[in-house]
């Protein structure tokens, strides 16, 4: 059985639709990249799963049961890391925790228990100021994945990072994957980072819809350097060109800025 | 990856640091004597009569033949601008905060708040004193009066300052309001805080002067008053003076007090120069 299942999710705002008929699964273990456009709703997608946003129709059931209002078994890593600049590293990391009514002195040591795999050595008592790009992404995922939730949403989480500081925490993240078996849904905009990481990359359509198709990315497939030279790619990631230019983003683009509020 | 931060933000910091301070201090002073020194040699000259100007030598001569006195009256003025300080943040503080929480008490008494700052001290001052005496109360409450509305629209400003972002990752992870208020809302509010209490500080000790030019046992206001009913100018002169120091003196400790409480404040202004240094 699937750790969540989504079915038939709708979202309107005013008399503008922005999702219809969004279903999808994800297993445990499992990383599913969500691929679209700006204005794909991908964002509006996240808000409703953390809650910020309610469905005007459809179910998400997570291990059987329907999603309650409180208690989500979401972590959600924001586009841009969001950190506080007047908390420290494990300050800021250990928010969610906090959040969640962890006395401050035992979600540090939690979080300290992650400081080294994470990178982050020496680096405990920075602000945020202090820190390079990359790292404060890491500061973030930390954030992220310190709450123990069963499912990691990502929403862009290396869009707003430099190609080569991208492809180092790609690598790592996929490392710290093997270790931890964690389960996430990633949304993206990047095809090769779509590949590189999941699974299965899923398809939004342009105009409100079911997915456009699926493309599954066999593990077989090393994500390492391997993934470069490796014959198996291109031709998944020409299937996903085909798939985004199948679906016409042209008509959207009009209503791509003011579809999705939240972006 | 630490020691390159480090050693980037080290040179960068001491090289800015000179010219930045003969900016805030040299300059200013320079100004000041320069300022004095026309003083005097007007004086001097005898452009104008002694007693309507005394030179400032003659200022710094009668303070100090008269520093106890004035040491005794300064020291009722600044109880009274502390005091009534602490009570305008504390009430600032609380409204600040009522009024983010609820939208109908902000759109009642903003106006009312704005409204406040027009009533005129010269002619509020004897008033409270008519109603709550001689003694400390009204200088505290007068002193409050002065610093109560910036401090308040500060710390609104401070609050409408956080990062929406941040508030919703908190609301994701569960927050409720009051907890995203507490942890993003009241801390982002910091650096604008400190702006408006350097701001306040410096009509506080005007405001218990007021207070006690409209009647008061002791104090600056008192010894100036008297002073200047005795034409002596040039004691007028030394409570300015004394009242100047201790102005300086408040401000000082409230920049003290951000650099201790708020160490990340000056990291984040700095932020140009540490990116520029490499840090990225």
């Amino acid at each position: 059985m699937s750790l969540l299942e989504i079915r038939g999710l709708a979202k309107r705002f005013a008399d503008h639709t922005v999702l219809e008929h969004v279903s999808f699964d994800v297993a445990a273990g499992e990383i599913v990249a969500l691929i679209g456009a700006s204005g794909s709703g991908k964002s509006t997608l996240l808000s409703i799963l953390t809650g910020a946003l309610a469905p005007d129709a459809g179910e998400i059931r997570f291990d059987g049961a329907p999603l309650a209002q409180q208690g989500r078994p979401f972590a959600y890593m924001p586009q841009r890391d969001a950190l506080l600049p007047w908390r420290r590293v494990v300050e800021n990391a250990s928010i969610g925790l906090e959040v969640q009514g962890v006395p401050s002195r035992e979600a540090h040591r939690r979080v300290r228990a992650l400081i080294e795999p994470f990178g982050l050595a020496g680096a405990e008592r920075r602000y945020p100021r202090q820190l390079s790009g990359g790292m404060r992404q890491r500061v973030s995922f930390l954030r992220t994945v310190v709450q123990d939730r069963p499912i990691l949403l990502l929403d862009e989480p290396f869009g707003a990072l430099d190609a080569i500081t991208r492809d180092e925490l790609q690598r790592w993240l996929l490392d710290m994957w093997r270790d931890t078996g964690w389960t996430i849904v990633c949304i993206t905009h990047d095809i090769r980072e779509a590949v590189r990481l999941a699974d299965r990359v899923l398809v939004l359509p342009a105009t409100p819809g079911p997915f456009v198709g699926e493309v599954e990315v066999s593990r077989d497939i090393p994500r390492d350097d391997g993934l470069l030279t490796d014959p198996r790619v291109p031709p998944l990631e020409a299937q996903l060109h085909a798939m985004l230019r199948a679906t016409d983003y042209a008509s959207r683009s009009n209503d791509a800025s003011r579809s999705n509020p939240i972006a | 990856m630490s020691g390159v931060a480090l050693r980037t933000r080290r040179p960068a910091g001491a090289a800015g640091r000179w010219p930045a301070l003969i900016g805030v201090i040299a300059a200013p002073t320079i100004a000041f004597l320069l300022l004095l020194a026309a003083w005097q040699t007007v004086a001097v000259a005898g452009l104008v009569p002694a007693d309507m100007l005394p030179s400032p030598t003659r200022v710094v001569s009668a303070a100090a033949a008269e520093h106890t006195v004035l040491l005794r009256h300064a020291i009722p003025t600044l109880v009274a601008t502390v005091a009534g300080f602490a009570l305008s943040v504390t009430v600032a503080f609380a409204t600040a905060t009522l009024l983010d929480f609820s939208r109908i008490l902000r759109s009642a008494l903003l106006p009312l708040l704005i409204v406040s700052q027009t009533l005129p001290l010269i002619a509020l001052a004897p008033l409270v004193v008519l109603w709550f005496g001689f003694g400390l109360l009204p200088k505290i409450l007068l002193v409050a009066f002065v610093t109560y509305f910036p401090m308040v629209v500060g710390l609104l400003r401070g609050f409408a300052d956080a990062d929406p972002e941040s508030e919703r990752l908190l609301a994701s992870m569960g927050a409720s309001r009051a907890t995203v208020f507490r942890l993003v809302r009241l801390p982002a509010s910091t650096a604008s805080f400190f702006s408006s209490l350097r701001i306040s500080i410096t009509y506080a000790v005007v405001g218990a002067i007021f207070a006690e030019y409209a009647g008061a046992v002791a104090g600056l206001g008192v010894y100036m008053q008297s002073a200047k009913n005795v034409f002596r100018t040039d004691l007028v002169l030394s409570a300015v003076g004394v009242s100047t120091v201790l102005t300086l003196c408040l401000f000082g400790a409230v920049v003290l007090a951000e650099r201790l409480a708020a160490p990340w404040l000056r990291i984040e202004q700095g932020r140009d120069n540490a990116l520029a240094g490499g840090l990225r």
